[in-house]
């Protein structure tokens, strides 16, 4: 389960229209605890996909240093990420999926259907490496 | 030198969010820290040695694969190497799964 403050997750959403039509992306950082994954704040990243920014997302792992030290410095992990679906479902892709490697983490995708979120659905990385890794479907807790 | 283990990987790391090894250079860093950890082997290279191409190193803010010296690069103990698995993905193949 994910749990998120209610602005943290009106604003990761906001952050897809904002971007529309090209794929948003961000960074969840809180504290893992026994399966449960609780949202203290939400990092806005740059998409460096400017290839095809419309239907793809990557966040430089530069960007993450900054990130991965202000949780440290705060007692908070890295937990998760969120990227955006411009008018493609909620669902993971095969491509969010092979391209995915931070297990036990949560990934986030809101569809944004003509400029407006729509469905906000959370994946938890599942497996032990890559030969077996798979999304499994998790529920959100916005309070 | 500090190495810092990224989320999903502490589990093979007695759960820590840093090791602390001795190291003269980046190579020697993370040679120290799979001797350490065996099981983060398979995580980080492949079955011929190689980084994975997912797997990103940092040395302080700069990746290691643009460093001159690459993993021969000399590091001093407050130097902080960092792992950092890619993150990446697309809406575009949705329809085929
Ligand atoms: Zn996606």
């Amino acid at each position: 389960m994910l749990k998120i403050s209610q602005p943290d997750y009106a604003a990761l959403r906001k952050h897809g229209e904002e971007t529309y039509p090209h794929e948003c992306c961000g960074v969840l950082l809180g504290k893992m605890d026994d399966g449960v994954r609780v949202v203290k704040e939400t990092v806005r990243c740059g998409n460096t996909r400017s290839d095809s920014p419309e239907n793809r997302y990557n966040i430089d792992p530069q960007e993450l240093i900054p990130a991965q030290r202000k949780a440290r410095e705060q007692g908070m992990d890295i937990i998760g990420f969120y990227h955006s679906h411009p008018d493609h479902p909620a669902r993971w892709s095969n491509t969010d999926l092979q391209e995915a490697h931070w297990f036990a983490c949560s990934y986030v995708i809101t569809s944004v259907e003509m400029g407006i979120a729509s469905r906000t659905h959370s994946f938890v990385l599942a497996g032990v490496g890559e030969e077996d890794k798979r999304f499994e479907d998790e529920n959100i807790e916005v309070a | 030198m500090k190495v810092n283990i990224p989320t999903p990987l502490r589990q093979y790391a007695e759960k820590r969010d840093a090791v602390d090894v001795p190291a003269k250079t980046v190579g020697e860093a993370l040679s120290e820290l799979v001797a350490r950890h065996p099981d983060l082997r398979k995580h980080l290279y492949t079955s011929d040695g190689k980084l994975r191409s997912f797997v990103n190193v940092y040395l302080n803010d700069e990746d290691v694969r643009y460093l001159a010296d690459k993993e021969a690069t000399i590091v001093s103990d407050n130097d902080s190497l960092s792992i950092v698995p890619s993150i990446a993905g697309g809406s575009t193949h949705w329809r085929c799964k």
